[in-house]
């Protein structure tokens, strides 16, 4: 290790809520949004690989390869989601889809 | 001199990912979020974690961010002046909830103070017995999780009638 363990987690504590504050804040755009979201992934990425090298296992490296499987699935999944709604509304405006029911004559 | 080079790499990492939530262009943030991702693959590697470092540049930088680069060219979506930055409403309450939980996080992690073992490095080889012996049927999951966020994909994003 060629660090302490806890500065590791420091810097995995300061993305994660570098990711946290990127979601809270851009709710205009539902691209910025996914960016918190990677980033908040990644810090638990870090988190997994520091564990991995201070105990010497392999496991923590073995979910940081499941985690980015993981998230290669949800971005796809989400960014068509974006596609679709972008369609309907011309906006990626969070705010803009609030309705549950399917009007198509109110605007 | 590798822990000083983990102190740069983490600056860098920090300054580009704030970087990339402050930009109002896009196409820009996705840039900076490459940097950010390069500066935290190096860390990896610090780390002795060459092969996550290696999936972070071949599948986060060259793929996930490619493809949020092709939504936002789908979209056309690359226009800074029609985007307006969230106003003082939206950044005060994050920025304040935010500095509550890092100041709690930092607290805690910096109480307790780690033990200094010396374990031996995880080699490549012990990564690949682990993944396919131990977690063998966690790669079969990742497999079914990936066909279905291709069909789901394909399903969200085919062309019809509205």
């Amino acid at each position: 290790m060629i660090v302490p363990l806890t500065h590791v987690l420091i810097l995995a504590a300061i993305l994660f809520c570098l990711g946290l504050g990127c979601v809270l804040a851009w709710s205009s755009n539902v691209i910025m949004l996914l960016i918190g979201i990677e980033i908040m992934l990644n810090a638990a990425m870090l988190v997994f690989v520091g564990g991995s090298c201070q105990w010497g296992m392999a496991d923590g490296q073995v979910f940081a390869l499941m985690i980015i499987a993981m998230t290669s699935a949800e971005v796809s999944l989400a960014l068509a989601l974006v596609v679709y709604l972008h369609r309907r509304r011309k906006t990626v405006d969070v705010d803009a889809f609030r309705e549950l029911r399917d009007n198509e004559t109110k605007p | 001199m590798e822990t000083y080079l983990f102190y740069i790499l983490a600056f860098i990492t920090v300054v580009t990912t704030v970087l990339a939530i402050c930009e109002k262009h896009p196409v820009h943030a996705i840039v900076y979020l490459v940097t950010s991702f390069f500066a935290l693959a190096s860390i990896f590697y610090l780390l002795s974690a060459p092969l996550v470092a290696m999936f972070e540049i071949i599948i986060y930088a060259g793929a996930v961010m490619v493809l949020f680069m092709f939504v936002i060219m789908i979209l056309d979506l690359g226009h800074p002046e029609q985007v307006e930055r969230p106003g003082l409403f939206y950044w005060l309450p994050a920025v304040f909830l935010v500095e509550i939980i890092l100041f709690s996080l930092v607290l805690m992690l910096s109480v307790h103070s780690g033990v200094s073992v010396k374990p031996p490095a995880v080699t490549v080889h012990d990564f690949a017995v682990t993944l396919f012996t131990r977690y063998g049927v966690a790669i079969e999951i990742i497999s079914m999780q990936l066909l279905f966020a291709v069909v789901g994909a394909l399903y969200l994003g085919r062309r019809r009638k509205i």
